[in-house]
């Protein structure tokens, strides 16, 4: 039998939308799979070393549940996303579902490979050593040569 | 059911019941047995598609108590 493959291409960097990519890996490669994960553009801060920047935004975010309605008005004052985040987070912890760096180990364990796209570290002049060290900097040419003989291939 | 290694996940959500179970067998020999406990309904459906995937079977699930327990087999 031939190993299955699957490619990711993460592209978003909020708190909702970092879970998606890395649990989808995580679980892939525990069944067996082959995973690369091509990080591009806001997709690049789920590499940090320092994932606490990783928020989320209850603003132009309607379908997110709040404890109480919110006035889009009072969703812009300062704080708000900050508070977003701790609830969120504290939620996630009360219903057992993984940190996020958790399940970034989880993928690494499992020999995920993660791939930061060059032109986006340029683009945004980001320091390389704020990145995780088990990362391969590459372009989308790159990705293709694996994305091109998956079985599943998601772009989030 | 004899077992030869048992793991508690109860509390934890999908995706970690499967991802614990996938490191519990990493150590283990072939056809010995994994008891997993979880607390994750979602885990009912996810640990047959697992065993479905990777061929480890799974001998048994029952509830006890609002818990899941599994017994698999290491292929």
């Amino acid at each position: 039998m031939t190993t299955k493959k699957m490619a990711i291409i993460a592209t978003k960097g909020t708190l909702d939308m970092a879970y998606p990519p890395f649990i989808l890996a995580s679980t892939a490669a525990a069944l067996g799979y082959e995973v690369q994960v091509f990080f591009t553009f806001y997709g690049l801060q789920l590499l940090r070393k320092d994932l606490s920047s990783v928020m989320i935004s209850p603003l132009a975010n309607p379908a997110m549940p709040m404890p109480v309605p919110m006035p889009v008005m009072v969703q812009m004052l300062p704080g708000m996303e900050s508070m977003a985040t701790m609830m969120m987070k504290q939620k996630l912890k009360k219903h057992g579902v993984a940190s996020l760096e958790e399940l970034r180990s989880l993928c690494l364990e499992a020999d995920v490979k993660f791939i930061a796209c060059q032109m986006t570290v340029d683009l945004f002049e980001f320091d390389k050593s704020e990145f995780i060290d088990q990362c391969e900097y590459g372009g989308a040419a790159m990705f293709m040569g694996f994305a091109g003989d998956t079985d599943i291939c998601l772009f989030i | 059911m004899d077992f030869d290694k048992e793991f508690d996940a109860s509390g934890l959500s999908c995706p970690l019941p499967i991802l614990k179970t996938k490191k519990a067998l990493a150590d283990m020999a072939s056809g010995q047995v994994l008891k997993l406990i979880a607390t994750d309904c979602g885990a009912v459906k996810d640990m047959q598609a697992f065993s479905d995937q990777t061929g480890n079977p799974l001998l048994s699930t029952a509830e006890e108590a609002g818990k899941y327990i599994f017994f698999m087999k290491k292929k």
